[in-house]
């Protein structure tokens, strides 16, 4: 069945009419996805690709009450407003491609959209994908095919690599998340991993971490308390990279030891995650799982 | 971005905390004078405001007995470089004699997405000092960012550090200003590192804030250059950020392009693992048109440390197209620089990419290995 979208999706797209909205918006439509809208305040009535443009999201809703998710095109400045639009019309999805936002700003609105039961993507995310069912983002969907191997990450081109050496490989794909790369995100490795350990279509799982920060550690420490069962193929990028920039001692502290290569590696290999070298070692690793 | 200390404590003034009175000295103006104009009586702490961690280690504050002493004092500062930057201003400020140090910052936790409040009685050192010898010394809270760091919430922190009376009252409500200036000028921190405990009140004898570069668009009385200032980047990576480039500089000869920061750091590990050394970083990030993509090539052809280019581009939201146009555009205005580049190209349009490429006589790669077999061989 995948998770989070799939082919009971109908997307609305908020700026839909801006250069990478629309170019977005019409490849989404031609891989099937269901785009049954469009907002962008002062642009209704209009038409992109077919697809009814309206001024707000409300009034979006009102004519297509199907709509479920939200994907936002929408510039850094105005991207907040249009999240708490998406959440209060009752979208149960809002994928957050735009990127520059304010981290106070996403503060705010991913509790904000927690408590209301929505779930955020990203922000500076490049969205999902269920290969063969829908795509909600900017993933070119030729790289992807259906199967049973879940990938989630937080670099968007990695994401494509990946899971382009997977299907050359015969190596198909439930669903792909990109969490974004900002400090505050919506969802989390952890509540991804959650949420794929639910899905009856996936069968394996392709983490791509990052030097910095402690979410990879996190993971690590989830499938050790023995909350994740399916099995799991990590790729770290940055092995090489030198050590990057620290935002002063406080931050430094909070991670106490994470957010290095080694201290990654570290913490994934002991929870028992093959931890591949370089990306296109993952195939053959992620073979070995499933047979 | 990061605040000079002056301005962080300027802005903490604003939200009514008391700071040691001073006067700020501009390299060139006559310290004697602004000195006594502000009415400052010895002794004073000469202070040279640079952005580099660790001032004080390395010289950059001094406590004087007179005023002929901070004036020789400040004009030095004015010529001796501080980790490799000139201070170009100083701050003089009137010495509070104290007895405790207090150490007090706030962050946002990635991971619990909340701002978390620290606090410790043992300020004055580096926190990570304390972290390893005193950890427990170390009290956390974190804040609902709805509403804000709440006055018991502040009461509470400064309890747990030992303050009490009229020490506890001063302490919470600089806790609370402090977390105003965080949130109102968009902080990725916010420290007060040694906060001296006089009498029964608290003042900042430092303070720091760091401004989230996303939200300097709405800070405009913040606007100002301090990229060389702040001594964290070498002269290429200057040159990089003025034009925009999102660029580090590394020691090899390859120099690499790519889009999107895991994808660029993959490269450089792809690079190193089959031989070669990568030259630097540069993400051109998502979305870059055919500009960025022709201003990224035209800085590595002129960047004398790599020997050759590697651009190695998935698209996603980046079009094939429009990067292939920017190659072709930088080399054309730049012409023959003698500079191997190899291209490797894969995800959105890049059939319309490697045909633009081709027509330039360019041959794009879609295998990465064989991409990087060839830079490394080049």
């Amino acid at each position: 069945m995948a998770i989070l979208v799939g082919e009971d999706t109908r997307v609305i797209v908020q700026g839909i009419t801006g250069r990478e909205g629309s170019f977005h918006t019409r490849l989404m439509l031609e891989y099937g996805t269901k785009v049954v809208a469009g907002v962008t305040p002062g642009k209704g009535g209009m038409e992109v690709h077919g697809v009814p443009v309206y001024d707000t999201m409300e009034e979006a809703v009102e004519a297509h009450p199907e709509a479920n998710t939200s994907i936002i095109f929408v510039p850094a400045r105005f991207a907040a407003d249009a999240v708490y639009e998406a959440v209060d019309a009752g979208m149960r999805l809002v994928v957050v491609i735009t990127e520059g936002i304010p981290v106070h700003e996403s503060l705010r609105f991913v509790n904000y959209a927690k408590s209301r039961g929505t779930t955020i993507i990203g922000p500076n995310c490049p969205g999902v994908i269920s290969p063969g069912k829908a795509k909600v983002g900017i993933l070119p969907g030729h790289v992807f095919k259906p199967g049973n191997v879940a990938i989630i990450s937080r670099s968007g081109t990695l994401t494509y690599e990946v899971a382009y050496a997977l299907t050359k490989n015969g190596i198909g794909q439930s669903t792909v998340i990109g969490i974004g790369g900002d400090p505050v995100i919506g969802t989390s490795f952890t509540e991804a991993l959650k949420l794929l350990e639910e899905d009856d279509e996936t069968k394996a799982i392709v983490l791509l971490g990052e030097i910095g920060g402690d979410m990879e550690e996190r993971a690590a420490a989830m499938v050790k308390r023995g909350e994740v069962s399916k099995p799991i193929v990590a790729f770290i990028a940055g092995r090489t990279a030198p050590p990057g920039k620290r935002m002063g001692h406080a931050g430094a502290i909070i991670m106490m030891g994470t957010g290095t290569y080694k201290g990654k590696v570290e913490a994934l290999e002991s929870a028992g995650i093959k931890v591949a070298r370089m990306p296109f070692d993952i195939p053959k690793l992620v073979a070995d799982l499933l047979t | 971005m990061k605040l000079f200390e002056y301005e962080a404590k300027s802005l903490l003034s604003k939200y009514g905390v008391e700071v040691p009175p001073s006067v700020l000295v501009r390299k060139g103006e006559d310290v004697r004078a602004k000195i006594r104009d502000a009415g400052l009586e010895p002794p004073v702490v000469v202070k040279a405001q640079v952005l580099v961690a660790g001032r004080g280690k390395a010289g950059g504050i001094k406590l004087v007995k007179t005023i002929d002493e901070a004036v020789s004092v400040a004009e030095k500062l004015f010529e001796t470089p501080i980790k490799g930057v000139i201070p170009r201003l100083v701050l003089i400020e009137k010495a509070i004699p104290h007895d405790t140090e207090l150490y007090t910052a706030i962050v946002i936790d990635r991971s619990e997405r909340r701002p978390v409040v620290l606090a410790s009685r043992y300020g004055g050192m580096d926190i990570e000092e304390i972290a390893r010898e005193k950890p427990e010394s170390i009290v956390r809270r974190f804040i609902d960012p709805y509403t804000g760091l709440k006055g018991y919430e502040a009461r509470l922190i400064g309890k747990k550090i030992g303050l009490s009376g009229k020490t506890l009252a001063s302490f919470a409500s600089f806790l609370q200003a402090l977390y105003r200036v965080f949130t109102e000028y968009d902080g990725e921190l916010a420290e007060s590192n040694p906060l001296a405990v006089v009498g029964d009140k608290v003042i900042p004898l430092d303070a720091r804030l760091i401004v989230d570069d996303n939200a300097l668009y709405r800070h405009p009385e913040l606007a100002g250059d301090r990229i060389e200032e702040s001594g964290e980047y070498t002269e290429w990576e200057v040159k990089a950020r003025r034009q925009g480039l999102t660029f580090v500089e590394l020691d090899g000869d390859i120099g690499i392009i790519s889009n999107g920061a895991g994808l660029t750091m993959t490269t450089m590990d792809l690079v190193l693992e089959y031989g070669g050394r990568p030259a630097n970083f540069l993400d051109i990030g998502g979305g870059a048109r055919a500009d960025l993509v022709k201003k990224a090539v035209g800085f590595l052809l002129e960047y004398p440390k790599a020997k050759k280019i590697f651009i190695n581009i998935f698209g996603g939201i980046t079009r094939g197209d429009e990067v292939a146009k920017g190659i072709v555009a930088a080399l054309s205005e730049l012409g023959e620089i003698g500079k191997p580049i190899i291209v490797r190209l894969a995800g959105t349009n890049e059939e319309e990419g490697r045909r633009i490429l081709k027509e330039a006589g360019i041959e794009a790669y879609t295998d990465p290995i064989e991409a990087v077999r060839k830079v490394v061989e080049a």
